[in-house]
């Protein structure tokens, strides 16, 4: 101790005060950096929105916090709005996944800091939004230019309380319909007409079923009817009106036959042959697309763009759409607007303009989202909407009619987590020769333990 | 401490001259400004170590020490994702339930097979890869870089090709045992291949590491130890098992307290190995470890409560691991 910090203090002697003052100041500035972090951590996000005044050169910057592909600015809708209100700046900030999107939603609202002037909601966690965070909301349905009639009743309803607070406006919604190939089903000896094959199961999956027996008795090698159990059981659930959850909040789904009936339905096609033993959207069901190893699927328009991603250039046209037994929805998003943005009025009345028909079916056009505002069905983006997998097949009035007779269903905050026990922790081990009991068993005790607070 | 005092306050020569008043009173000025600097310069000596290392304790604080007792402190109560700040006391209950949460025991099987299978390997993997790369090689910066190269990718990257290399249907590693006519492995779906599928993550991540601090410790065995075993007629085997794995002890302790650290731990391998299904670690949890349950239960079922304790119960069963591991260290050094 002695031998080091003698020669520093002498020297120290000579030229002592300058020494001490560099020290304060490099002491004030290791300080101030360590609070400066701890700072920096607590309000990410909050800068944001102060920027308002400079980075838009005394223009209002409204901020957008989406997930995935919303496709706004893809549409030009931003550049638009701009254009017609001089004074707004937009500016969007993306999570590709909802995954990671939503718990950080979550947070930014309990705590409310970080968020967005504007926040998408995706339709899996709107009712958990809904029921818990209704407070920290704007009711939109107070907004000028906004009317219930504007948008299809069920997606109106799955973003409004009980007390009649509207928290979010409807961007697009996913009505099913049951995507085939005509060369498949040709060879199988099936017909190939869209009429015709709607018909072939109109009204009940269990037909639909029948026709996978059909189509295995024929079928070119090597390929199944359907793609998956997990995409089967999601669209005969998309139909129903109760599901997971009755009206008054309680989870039913282990006692709700309709959840059993589609269970048992998927896990007998399962067993039988009739689906893949794929799970959706992994790298190894992204293949079967490429090499055409299943008949048909149950899609959404945006499954159609997810195909013509995954699919080889030889697979255009060789699709068609046929309405599905029974009409779902599946997907789905919405817009809300916190309170405790600085520029929630005229948030607000941007969202009002995003989620309009016109802008619906400006979106449907380029991003293939469907709309959910009823008046966008006539408008001819959607009525002469084509796409590059289907040919000539109508599909925007196909989409649409499904659309119209999609039922009001009842969901719950907890959705989600229900739905992916009964497909990853349930249908997918009967493809793995699990017993269908096996796997009901497996679904509901990972359920059960999941839902448990 | 005693010798600082004096040291700080050194006399400076050529000081006051006494005898004359008017300069007096300046001497004695001066003597106060260099007495109050001299207390300066105490406090200084004294407090500035502290504000060197306070970043750390600051940070720690913030991120350490804070999350740690916030986290023992929810755990207590019943409290969701969706309302933070809405706390419903429960007492134990969230840690009663642990003992018959079959889910967690799972887990922590999972954990410690998974340990084991990725550990073990490894570990002979690099003390064999450091041997060999202690002999006088052609370009052997080449292969000491090449050999930390995994440890440099990102854990997501990896993962996400060894989940195609491990694909059922379409991975390569079934293409080539196909070659050979052994059947396709489910990968993903069974139990012992899923985690010897994570496991070789890890493995291939951490081998090169060890190998590295292993060779490094190879390198400070003296020189003259193998010369006079080789004197004594050791063959290279006899070398190795008789000089270079006694003089390593200290290392291979240190490598397996850190490994056992880092299995305990393991989370984005199995979290990106079935990415779709997100943190159940396989349609039957055959993969799923404790921080992967931990990370459902809080963010996926956005059950804070829950998930709280199951890191507090992680925590206590590091530090069980912990006096296990002092306990045999211990034991070894005074055997030896």
């Amino acid at each position: 101790m002695r031998a080091r910090t003698l020669p520093q203090s002498q020297l120290r002697s000579s030229r002592g005060t300058a020494t001490t003052r560099r020290k304060a100041v490099v002491l004030t500035a290791v300080v101030s950096l360590g609070m400066g972090l701890l700072a920096g951590c607590a309000d990410d996000g909050g800068d944001e929105s102060g920027s308002s005044s400079g980075g838009g050169e005394g223009k209002t910057v409204i901020t957008l916090g989406l997930f995935g592909t919303q496709g706004f600015k893809e549409a030009g809708l931003y550049a638009e709005y701009e254009k017609l209100n001089p004074d707004i700046k937009i500016q969007e900030n993306v999570v590709e996944r909802n995954e990671n999107y939503y718990p950080a939603l979550v947070n930014h609202l309990t705590t409310n800091s970080g968020l967005q002037d504007i926040q998408a909601v995706e339709v899996g966690n709107i009712a958990e939004v809904v029921e818990t965070q209704a407070s920290k909301l704007m009711d939109l349905s107070k907004v000028e230019g906004v009317k219930a009639s504007g948008w299809l009743d069920w997606k109106w309803k799955q973003a409004t309380t009980k007390d009649g607070q509207t928290v979010g406006l409807g961007t697009d919604v996913g009505p099913m319909a049951i995507c085939y190939r005509k060369d498949l089903f040709e060879k199988a000896g099936l017909p190939t007409d869209r009429e015709e094959v709607g018909k072939l199961w109109a009204g009940s999956w269990d037909k639909l079923v029948e026709v996978g027996e059909d189509y295995k008795a024929k079928a070119p090698k090597d390929t199944t009817f359907l793609d998956s159990p997990g995409g089967l059981i999601n669209a005969i659930l998309s139909g129903e009106s109760e599901k997971f959850y009755d009206a008054s909040g309680k989870v039913i789904y282990k006692t709700n036959p309709a959840v059993k009936n589609a269970f048992d339905l998927t896990a007998k096609a399962a067993k039988d042959g009739l689906t893949g033993n794929q799970t959706q959207f992994q790298p190894a069901w992204d293949t079967t697309i490429a090499n055409s190893k299943f008949a048909a699927i149950s899609c959404p328009p945006w499954m159609l763009g997810y195909i013509k991603g995954k699919s080889q250039p030889d697979a255009a046209g060789k699709w068609d759409v046929a309405a599905a037994p029974k009409p779902g929805n599946w997907g789905g998003t919405f817009l809300a607007v916190p309170k405790s943005g600085k520029n929630s009025e005229e948030a607000a009345k941007l969202a009002a303009w995003l989620t309009a028909p016109e802008q619906q079916a400006k979106l449907f056009a380029k991003q293939g989202s469907f709309p959910s505002a009823p008046a966008a069905y006539d408008l001819p983006q959607v009525t002469d909407a084509k796409n590059d997998m289907t040919g000539d097949s109508p599909i925007g009035t196909i989409f649409a009619e499904a659309a119209k007779e999609i039922p009001a269903q009842v969901i719950g905050p907890k959705d989600q987590i229900v739905q992916q026990g009964l497909t990853d922790n349930g249908v997918i081990l009967v493809t793995q020769g699990k017993s269908p009991a096996e796997a009901w068993k497996n679904a509901v005790k990972t359920i059960d333990n999941n839902l448990e607070k | 401490m005693a010798t600082r005092h004096d040291t700080a306050a050194p006399p400076v020569k050529g000081g006051a001259a006494p005898g004359r008043p008017p300069v007096d009173a300046a001497a004695a000025e001066a003597a106060k400004k260099r007495a109050r600097l001299s207390r300066r310069w105490q406090r200084d000596i004294r407090w500035s170590p502290y504000a060197f290392v306070s970043p750390f304790f600051l940070l720690f604080l913030a991120f350490g020490l804070f999350p740690l007792i916030y986290t023992g402190w929810a755990s207590l109560h019943t409290v969701e994702l969706t309302a933070p700040t809405d706390m419903e006391w429960v007492g134990l209950r969230n840690y009663t339930r642990i003992f018959d949460d079959e889910f967690f025991w799972n887990a922590a099987r999972n954990t410690l097979t998974i340990g084991i299978i990725s550990t073990v390997p490894q570990l002979l993997m690099a003390m064999g890869l450091a041997h060999i790369l202690n002999y006088k090689l052609r370009g052997s910066t080449f292969y000491r870089v090449v050999m930390l190269a995994p440890y440099a990718t990102s854990i997501a990257a990896a993962s996400l090709v060894f989940v195609l290399l491990f694909g059922r249907d379409y991975g390569m590693i079934n293409w080539a045992l196909d070659l050979v006519g052994i059947d396709a492995i489910d990968w993903q779906n069974d139990k012992w291949y899923s985690q010897i599928a994570v496991s070789s993550i890890i493995i291939w991540r951490w081998t090169g590491y060890n190998a590295l601090i292993y060779l490094a410790a190879m390198q400070a065995i003296p020189q003259d130890l193998y010369e006079s075993a080789a004197l004594d007629g050791a063959s290279r085997w006899q070398q190795f098992i008789h000089v270079t794995l006694p003089s390593l002890r200290p290392t291979i302790l240190f490598t397996v307290v850190v490994s056992t650290i880092g299995a305990s731990q393991v989370f984005g391998e199995p979290l990106l190995f079935d990415a779709n299904k997100g943190a159940s670690g396989g349609s039957q949890h055959q993969f799923q470890t404790l921080g992967l349950y931990l990370y459902e239960q809080g963010w996926v079922n956005q059950h804070l409560g829950r998930a709280s304790a199951i890191a507090w119960a992680m925590f206590l069963i590091l530090i069980v691991i912990g006096i296990v591991n002092s306990v045999i260290s211990r034991r070894l050094r005074a055997s030896s």
